[in-house]
């Protein structure tokens, strides 16, 4: 097999296949819900499992991709970038994905979801021998709610320290409410500079629900605000309930002394994360 | 009209008697009858629509030029599906809802000028909406976010279709024939909203976890 058709396999595991940590996380809610919202959560199991079995996918909205990529030194991007785009029009049409590039100017779907800037692909370098790509399909319900905050903010009497950092995620979910197709998952980046704190919050929704943050107290806040997101009650789908979040992961850069810029991107329950490793 | 491979003839996974089954077209009476928190599965036909259609709709459209269904106590779901294109006709793939509140401002116009019965999507919608549906006797369904291959195998066959070539196939208007669809009335046409329900209360617990 070529790298492009992996490309296009990846497509197809991200978009019909849930990770199995995101599954498990909705199994473990399930059994602890009220009846509407087990309900609710029994049809996305079940939904999880006719995706897996009939290669269809998830959710009709198969989102922005986005491409972390991890090179080895010395490899050509440009050629990279070229068969990401060539795999990108394949997998649109054979899936099939749903078409989502739209030209801002002329309003016109390209089709095969490319276009300028899309699908987004970071790249970086990594000095093994191999490389290693991330696809996440990024549905558009969940990152419409995605906000990003400069601190200090008067009205949630957010400072900027990691208490501040708590009050924006709790903001965002509650004025997220339903819209985003809660349980969240949610990523946030701190640092320097806007552009910034929104990759590295994106970032975030490619770590495994499992893992734990090596730093014990980003650890301990990223508990806190998980505890503190389902206290609110949003519930699946935003119909009330325990379950608002089974996931939250902070990333931190550092930043200016007169900069504190928290973002906080809001992936719905059904995340579509795969990984290549060529 | 060839049926949906994607169809399948079973019913959710879920005690059968708290459920209400609707019969496409609905009435007046029968929305009187829906309560925000009712659990519903709807059967029959109904249309698909998301921004471009209703901002259509509302602006867009040139004199003479009518959709050509009888949306009369029919539901607009807020949907772009996925859909493939086969020999004999068109096939659902994933059929999930979208964020109904992306239409806030259309949707109170939509509504009496087509005698919906029923508007369906996710995330709930606003003040406008919740009026419009008092005044027109219309409910708002909301179904199953994120669950868009178990919805597609609701969808018995793909009717008829509007505008697919103008808007593309995510943003065209679809005719369905569903069959057991799945949704919560949250918006009844009593001006009860569970959606505001929700916020209030999660907004009790927002203040008092910033305190």
């Amino acid at each position: 097999m070529n790298l492009r058709d992996a490309i296009v396999n990846l497509y197809r595991k991200a978009a019909t296949s849930l990770p199995a940590d995101v599954e498990s996380a909705l199994r473990s809610a399930y059994k602890k819900e009220e009846p509407r919202s087990r309900y609710i959560l029994s049809v996305l199991l079940e939904n999880i499992r006719i995706a897996r079995k009939t290669g269809r996918p998830l959710c009709q909205d198969t989102g922005v991709p986005v491409f972390f990529v991890k090179m080895p030194a010395c490899e050509v991007q440009l050629d990279l970038r070229n068969t990401i785009i060539e795999a990108t029009r394949i997998a649109t049409r054979e899936i099939p994905l749903r078409a989502n590039a739209v030209d801002v100017i002329t309003e016109k779907n390209s089709g095969d979801n490319t276009g300028t800037g899309f699908p987004i692909i970071y790249f970086g370098e990594t000095k093994r021998g191999r490389l290693v790509i991330d696809l996440m399909l990024k549905g558009a319900g969940s990152e419409n709610v995605s906000r990003v905050y400069s601190l200090p903010h008067a009205g949630l009497k957010a400072e900027r320290n990691f208490e501040g950092v708590r009050r924006c995620v709790l903001d965002a979910v509650y004025k997220a409410q339903g819209k985003g197709c809660p349980p969240y998952i949610i990523g946030v980046g701190v640092g320097a500079a806007r552009d910034q704190v929104s990759r590295l919050s994106k970032e975030q929704l490619l770590r495994s629900l499992k893992d734990r943050n090596k730093n014990e107290i980003i650890s301990k806040l990223e508990e806190k605000i998980m505890h503190d997101c389902n206290k609110l009650g949003i519930g699946p789908l935003g119909l009330c309930g325990k379950t608002t979040a089974i996931g939250v992961k902070v990333g931190v850069n550092h930043r200016h002394p007169a900069s504190y810029f928290v973002d906080v991107s809001m992936g719905c329950w059904a995340e579509r994360r795969a990984r290549l490793v060529w | 009209m060839r049926q949906n491979p994607n169809f399948k003839k079973q019913n959710p996974k879920t005690k059968k008697d708290k459920i209400k089954r609707l019969a496409v077209p609905l009435t007046g009476d029968d929305v009187l009858s829906l309560h925000a928190g009712d659990m519903v599965l709807i059967s029959g036909k109904i249309v698909t629509g998301r921004d471009k259609i209703h901002k259509f709709l509302c602006h867009g459209k040139r004199s003479g030029e009518e959709i050509p269904f009888d949306l009369e106590g029919t539901v607009l779901y807020h949907c772009g599906p996925i859909v493939k294109k086969t020999g004999k006709g068109f096939e659902i793939v994933a059929a999930g809802p979208t964020t109904s509140m992306r239409v806030e401002m259309y949707e109170h116009l939509v509504i009496p000028k087509y005698g919906l019965r029923g508007v369906m999507g996710k995330g709930g919608m606003g003040e406008q909406t919740l009026e419009a549906l008092k005044r027109n006797l219309c409910v708002y369904l909301h179904t199953i976010g994120g669950a868009a291959a178990y919805l597609a195998e609701r969808v018995i066959r793909v009717i008829d279709v509007w505008k697919l070539g103008e808007f593309g196939s995510a943003d065209a208007m679809w005719l369905l024939e569903v069959f057991d669809f799945p949704a919560i009335v949250t918006m009844d046409a009593h001006g009860k909203s569970l959606h505001e329900f929700v916020e209030t209360k999660t907004g009790r617990e927002f203040k008092k976890l910033l305190r």
